[in-house]
């Protein structure tokens, strides 16, 4: 009787102080999100409306939002030079390097992870292939060092010899080698991670279907082709597509750490994240490097828009949104 | 019972066992480059097998490491206050997020998501901290930056929170528990796995984190251990006058060579010993982290 006359009485209430009740009643919740919320607004809302500097002529003096308008000078400068051509390239190629060589391999490595039967030696390999994925990119710039340091790498001063070549190479300072260097330590770092990803969407496929392959004599290799591949191709197209997603930010310490920051290596080592980077820290030009950042954010944007709607369309579940 | 063919595993084993030492071979040589001594350096290069033993490097570190000392020290405080902090923040930011009944719930879902699309990129992000916070040159500067929070992660925490039943939330909440109560006894203790997580990639990246040092710091009293590597690797005169009491003549008497493999050692040492016992969860975690992502 009670239980009726309420549910009566809350149906009579306004509108309006319903809702308000309903705030008192969640405020907690609501409270609960401040700081996150806060950190977002402060950390990643802020920066985005800091874009307008890219349109005006930094100057100290005036304070950087007092600055002048400059229109798009900033941007018009940025692509009169090749540095706006280099940066692009790199990271753009880089990337597909990356991308097209890296997929393979990881596959490659997950699906001979997926024949090992010892679990303990399965375990070993994994935590193994996986360590240089945890070091951070200023360790893995000594451990390239020890190897191809002008006086003391090991490179130039054991391997080179073995080979007959007396005369070392400098490697800091001679921009072809880098393509090779870089995506090697890439591949040194990412390949056991990547391939514990593919790894994990091995593990989901049915045994039932090698079982019924055994039984109609496909042999090992066979079965790979015509099941484990084809059952992986919405996980490969779907981080494929995410990945071409990105592909307008770079691995900022692959690019910076490694080679030392050496400016004889620009040409091949320059992407988009350590021009911007150069350019707050004074070796560039802030105007040109905040317009770089900001042809990256909006490109970026892009991209991932574009990739994602890709996404959506091969599947609907694999969507980041 | 297995359907195996003999030549695939055995080739398998081949090549994983390759792969896995081409891993392992760089460490290997940083740290034998490190036990070898000076002279031998300069003479035969680093090598696998130290040509000639020594401990030079860090007993040299050890006599003069005072500023190796505090790095760590500011690394390790960096690492637990950032990762307990951060993990606050997701944790309260996403259980809202996982309930039907908080207001609000999808335009705060948007802006959240959001932030994992677009960014405002380095410089304004810089001139935010500096220009109206003031973090250049404090620890602040270290922990806040990029690091505490991000979209991703709260996502991931909230998709787990909403796979919890929905009957033990409703049912404390009849007992009398507040959002908070709920959160901290029935909720927290139930996500184990997805906080582990999280709080293990928050913990390696702020152990790793070299570029928020490299931006907002300046004073090497503040330098994490990163930053103290980061500038010697850049700056061999950095070592004679920092890490020694008389510089000058410290250069010719310092191993350098093998200085810097020790302390790179020594940086990454601790990451060594303790991934035998995280490993398991690190390799859950990018298993839980592929799922989206």
């Amino acid at each position: 009787m009670t239980q009726a006359a309420t549910t009566v009485a809350s149906q009579k209430e306004p509108r309006r102080t319903r809702k308000k009740n309903q705030y008192r009643k969640y405020a907690p919740l609501l409270i609960m999100m401040i700081p996150g919320l806060l950190y977002l607004l402060i950390n990643n809302y802020l920066p985005m409306a800091g874009i307008v500097i890219a349109f005006k002529k930094i100057n100290f003096a005036k304070g950087i939002f007092n600055s002048d308008w400059t229109g798009l000078d900033n941007f018009t400068y940025l692509f009169k030079t090749t540095d706006a051509f280099i940066i692009t390239r790199n990271t753009i190629l880089y990337n597909v390097v990356f991308i097209v060589i890296g997929t393979i391999l990881s596959l490659a490595c997950a699906i001979l992870l997926n024949e090992i039967r010892q679990k303990r030696l399965l375990k070993g390999y994994q935590a193994i292939i996986t360590l240089p994925h945890l070091i951070s990119m200023v360790i893995v710039s000594y451990l390239v060092y020890a190897l191809l340091s002008a006086d003391t790498g090991f490179i130039n001063k054991t391997v080179l010899p073995w080979l007959g070549i007396d005369e070392g190479i400098m490697w800091y300072s001679e921009a072809k080698y880098w393509p090779f260097i870089l995506t090697l330590v890439h591949f040194w770092k990412s390949v056991g991670y990547s391939s514990i990803v593919f790894f994990a969407a091995l593990l989901g496929i049915d045994e039932e279907y090698y079982e019924a392959a055994k039984l109609d004599g496909a042999s090992r290799l066979k079965q790979i082709w015509h099941i484990t591949l084809p059952l992986l191709a919405p996980v490969i197209t779907m981080l494929t597509l995410l990945s071409v997603g990105r592909i307008f930010y770079s691995d900022f310490g692959l690019f910076y750490q490694v080679p030392l920051n050496s400016g004889a290596l620009f040409e091949t080592t320059a992407t988009i994240d350590t021009y911007v980077f150069r350019g707050l820290t004074g070796t560039g030009d802030i105007g040109m490097s905040t317009a770089a950042g900001v042809y990256q954010s909006i490109v970026g944007f892009v991209l991932v828009i574009l990739a994602n709607y890709t996404v959506r369309r091969v599947s609907k579940d694999n969507a980041l949104f | 019972m297995r359907n195996d063919s003999r030549g695939l595993t055995w080739f398998s084993h081949i090549a994983m066992f390759l792969f896995a030492a081409f891993c392992l071979i760089p460490f290997v040589l940083l740290i034998s480059a490190s036990f070898t001594n000076q002279s031998a350096i300069v003479a035969n290069g680093y090598s696998f097998l130290p040509s000639e033993f020594s401990t030079d490097a860090y007993r040299y570190l050890f006599d003069r490491g005072s500023d190796i000392a505090r790095a760590y020290g500011v690394t390790v405080w960096i690492t637990v206050a950032g990762t307990l902090i951060g993990l606050s923040m997701t944790a309260l930011l996403a259980y809202p997020l996982s309930r039907s009944e908080t207001p609000h719930r999808n335009p705060i879902m948007f802006f959240v998501f959001f932030t994992m699309l677009f960014n405002g990129g380095l410089v304004p992000t810089y001139l935010v901290y500096t220009q109206f916070f003031e973090l250049k040159n404090t620890i602040w500067a270290l922990i806040v930056p990029g690091l505490l929070m991000n979209g991703f992660y709260v996502m991931l925490m909230r998709t787990f929170f909403q796979s919890l039943p929905k009957a033990l939330i409703e049912s404390a909440q009849l007992d009398g528990a507040g959002e908070y109560r709920t959160l901290w006894s029935i909720v927290l203790p139930l996500s184990t796995p997805v906080i582990a997580t999280i709080g293990l990639f928050l913990t390696i990246m702020y152990w790793n984190d070299w570029q928020n040092g490299m931006i907002y710091i300046t004073n090497p009293e503040l330098f994490s251990i990163q930053n103290l590597l980061n500038r010697i690797m850049q700056d061999v005169q950095f070592i004679s006058t920092n890490l020694s009491s008389n510089a000058g003549s410290a250069m010719e008497q310092m191993p350098t060579d093998s200085v810097k493999m020790a302390i790179a050692v020594i940086g990454v040492l601790p990451i060594l010993l303790a991934y035998p016992f995280f490993q398991k969860y690190f390799i859950k975690g990018i298993m839980i982290g592929a799922v989206k992502g």
